[in-house]
C-alpha cells in the first residue's frame, strides 16, 4: 500500500519531458504511472516506478530536482464505484487527499489508484480496516 | 512662450558671472554650515577660497548616492530645522531613502524651474493640466502640480492608477496637457480605446513624460496614438525632483535649468571633466539652493551636453535623452531598482537560492512586464504545486514589499541559471525604448 512516489520538477519549457523519459529509458526504468501537475510557470513530474531509489538517483545525479515521497497505492477492483467506496471510506475518517492518479493498466483486473493524503498512516491504516490490502503488483 | 525669459535667455558670460557668484556662496555656506562637506574639503586639501573661477568647481570633490544615505536623514542639511517647509524622500527602495529637505525659498526655485520647463512643452494659463504623476512622497507629482500652479493651469491632482476615471477627467474637463509616465500614457491609449474614447477628439496639445526611460521610437507612438506633441522632462529627488532640465518646442535635447543645477559631464572613472558633446557621466551642482543643496552630485546617468542658441529662444545648455547608466539600476515602471536589492531579499527567503535572472519587457499594455527567475532550493522542493507556489508568492510578497513593484516570479530549476566565470547576467532587458 504504501509506495514510493518519484517527483521531479520541471520548468515549462520546450523538450523538459522528453529527456526525463530518455533518460529513465536509457536506465531501464520502467514507469507504472505518470502525470503531471502543472502550473502556467512550472510542472510536478509524479512517477510510480519499480524501483523508486534507483530512478532518483539517476535522476538527481543527471542533474534534475527529484525527491522520493510515500503515498498509498490501492489495488482495487475494476469496477464501477470502486473508487467511490475508497473515498467514502477517506471522507468517513476525515483523511484529506492532496491528488490522485491512476496507475497504467492495472493487473488482474484490478484498477490501481495512487493516493496522496495529509495523513498517510492514518490512511493506510482505514484502508486495510476496509479492507483494501492487495498489494500492488509493479 | 518663455516662463523667464531674463534668465532663460541671458547672455552666456552675464550667466557665468552669477553662477561663479552662487557656487562660492555655496561653498562657504556648506563649509561652514555643514561637517560632511568640511570634512570633505579638508581631505582634499581644498579651501572654499580655492573656488575662483568656475573651471574650479572641479575642485571639489564629488557627492555620491552612498553619502546621501550615511547621512541620513538631515546629515546634509544646511538650513535650520525650522526654515524647513517640506521633505520629500526617494522611495528607498535601493536602501536609506535620499532626502530633499527645502525651505522656503527652494519652494519658489522648484516652482520657478517646474513653470519653465511646462511652458518649454507649451503650457500658458488656462491649460488643463490633470498630473499623472503620483502625489506623496515621490516629487513627481507636486513638482508637477507646483510649476502648474506657477503658471495658472488648471491642475487637477489626479494622481497615478484608475485609469478610466483619468481618462473620464480628462474629457470632461478638457485637458490640454498631460503629465505622466511615458508608458501610462501608452497604456492610457490603450484603455481609451477599450472606452471607445477617441483621444483625437480632446484637446490635448501637449504631454510632459518623464521619471523612465524612453525614446525617439516612444515618442512618435504616443504622439500618434494621443494626438499631442510629447516632451521629455528630467528630475531627480537629490537634486529638487522634476524641473531638473525640460524639452522645448525643438524637441532636440533638454534646456537644463543652469542658473539653478550646474551641469557637468564627466568620465565616469577618472572623474575628469569633459568637454561639450562628449557623452559621460552627469554632475549636478545646485547653485542655489538652501535646505539641502548638494555639491557635483554623481547622477550616474549618462548623456551630452550642448550649448548654442535654440530656435525657442531659449540659451540654455541643452541635454541629450539620457543614454544609459554607469551602474546596474534598472527603471522599471518609474521605480528605481538595483539588482543587488533583489539578491538581498532573495537571501532572506530560505526556500530559495540567491540565484536569480531578470527579464524586462514592455509587453503589449506596454508597461513594463518584469519576470523574476529564481532558482528553487533542492530541499525546498516538494511533489505539491500548492507548496511551490507557496514559495513563489512568498517571492512575489516580499518584492512587492521592499521594491513596490509587482514582479513576476518564475520558479526555475536548481543550477539552471547560467553561471559565468565573470559577471552573471543578470538582467536580461528586452525593452526596446
Amino acid at each position: 500500500m504504501k509506495t514510493k512516489q518519484i517527483s521531479v520538477f520541471m520548468e515549462n519549457k520546450n523538450g523538459r519531458l522528453a529527456e526525463i523519459t530518455k533518460l529513465l529509458a536509457s536506465k531501464g526504468v520502467s514507469l507504472r504511472a505518470v502525470t503531471i501537475a502543472d502550473t502556467a510557470d512550472f510542472g510536478i513530474l509524479r512517477l510510480i516506478v519499480k524501483e523508486p531509489d534507483f530512478a532518483r538517483d539517476v535522476l538527481l545525479e543527471a542533474g534534475f530536482t527529484a525527491k522520493e515521497t510515500e503515498v498509498l497505492a490501492v489495488a482495487m477492483d475494476d469496477e464501477p464505484g470502486a473508487l467511490a467506496k475508497v473515498m467514502e471510506v477517506f471522507e468517513k475518517n476525515r483523511v484529506n487527499i492532496e491528488y490522485l492518479y491512476s496507475i497504467l493498466a492495472g493487473k488482474g483486473g484490478m484498477a490501481d489508484v495512487v493516493f496522496k493524503v495529509e495523513d498517510l498512516e492514518k490512511g493506510e491504516k482505514i484502508l486495510k480496516d476496509a479492507g483494501y490490502n492487495r498489494p500492488l503488483d509493479l | 512662450m518663455i516662463w523667464n525669459a531674463v534668465r532663460e535667455s541671458e547672455a552666456p558670460e552675464k550667466r557665468r558671472v552669477r553662477q561663479l557668484a552662487d557656487l562660492k556662496d555655496l561653498v562657504a555656506r556648506l563649509y561652514n554650515r555643514v561637517d560632511f562637506y568640511r570634512q570633505r574639503f579638508d581631505e582634499a586639501g581644498v579651501k572654499p577660497t580655492d573656488i575662483e573661477t568656475l573651471e574650479d568647481i572641479a575642485k571639489i570633490p564629488f557627492t555620491t548616492k552612498d553619502d546621501l544615505r550615511i547621512t541620513y536623514p538631515y546629515g546634509l542639511l544646511a538650513a535650520n530645522d525650522e526654515d524647513i517647509v517640506e521633505v520629500h524622500t526617494s522611495s528607498g527602495t535601493t536602501g536609506t531613502p535620499v532626502v530633499d529637505a527645502y525651505t522656503r525659498g527652494d519652494m519658489d526655485i522648484w516652482s520657478e524651474v517646474m513653470a519653465r520647463g511646462l511652458m518649454m512643452a507649451g503650457a500658458e494659463r488656462g491649460d488643463v493640466v490633470p498630473n499623472g504623476y503620483g502625489y506623496g512622497m515621490f516629487t513627481g507629482g507636486l513638482g508637477v502640480h507646483y510649476g502648474a500652479h506657477a503658471i495658472g493651469c488648471n491642475t487637477i491632482p489626479v494622481g497615478g492608477g484608475n485609469t478610466e476615471r483619468q481618462l473620464q477627467l480628462m474629457r470632461d474637463f478638457e485637458s490640454t496637457i498631460l503629465t505622466c509616465t511615458p508608458s501610462y500614457a501608452l497604456y492610457m491609449a490603450e484603455v481609451a480605446k477599450d472606452m471607445g474614447l477617441d483621444l483625437a477628439a480632446l484637446p490635448l496639445k501637449s504631454g510632459i513624460f518623464g521619471a523612465e526611460p524612453w525614446s525617439e521610437n516612444m515618442r512618435r507612438e504616443i504622439e500618434e496614438k494621443l494626438h499631442l506633441k510629447a516632451y521629455d522632462i528630467y528630475g531627480l529627488t537629490e537634486i529638487i525632483g522634476p524641473g531638473v532640465s525640460n524639452e522645448c518646442s525643438e524637441q532636440n535635447g533638454l534646456h537644463i535649468n543652469e542658473d539653478h543645477f550646474y551641469p557637468e559631464i564627466i568620465d565616469p572613472d577618472s572623474g575628469e571633466v569633459l568637454p561639450d558633446g562628449e557623452k559621460g557621466e552627469l554632475v549636478f551642482t545646485t547653485l542655489t539652493k538652501t535646505g539641502t543643496p548638494i555639491l557635483r552630485y554623481r547622477t550616474r546617468d549618462i548623456t551630452w551636453l550642448e550649448r548654442g542658441e535654440c530656435a525657442c529662444g531659449r540659451n540654455l545648455v541643452r541635454m541629450n535623452r539620457i543614454l544609459g547608466r554607469t551602474d546596474d539600476m534598472m527603471i522599471i515602471r518609474g521605480v528605481n531598482v538595483f539588482p543587488s536589492q533583489i539578491e538581498h531579499i532573495l537571501m532572506e527567503i530560505e526556500e530559495t537560492q540567491p540565484h536569480y535572472q531578470i527579464i524586462i519587457d514592455r509587453g503589449e499594455s506596454h508597461l513594463d512586464d518584469v519576470e523574476l527567475r529564481v532558482e528553487v532550493e533542492p530541499q525546498f522542493f516538494s511533489d505539491e504545486t500548492k507548496e511551490l507556489e507557496r514559495i513563489s508568492r512568498k517571492i512575489r510578497e516580499a518584492m512587492k514589499n521592499k521594491l513596490g513593484i509587482n514582479l513576476h516570479i518564475r520558479l526555475v530549476e536548481p543550477r539552471s541559471i547560467e553561471r559565468s566565470m565573470g559577471k552573471a547576467k543578470r538582467v536580461v532587458d528586452k525593452r526596446t525604448l
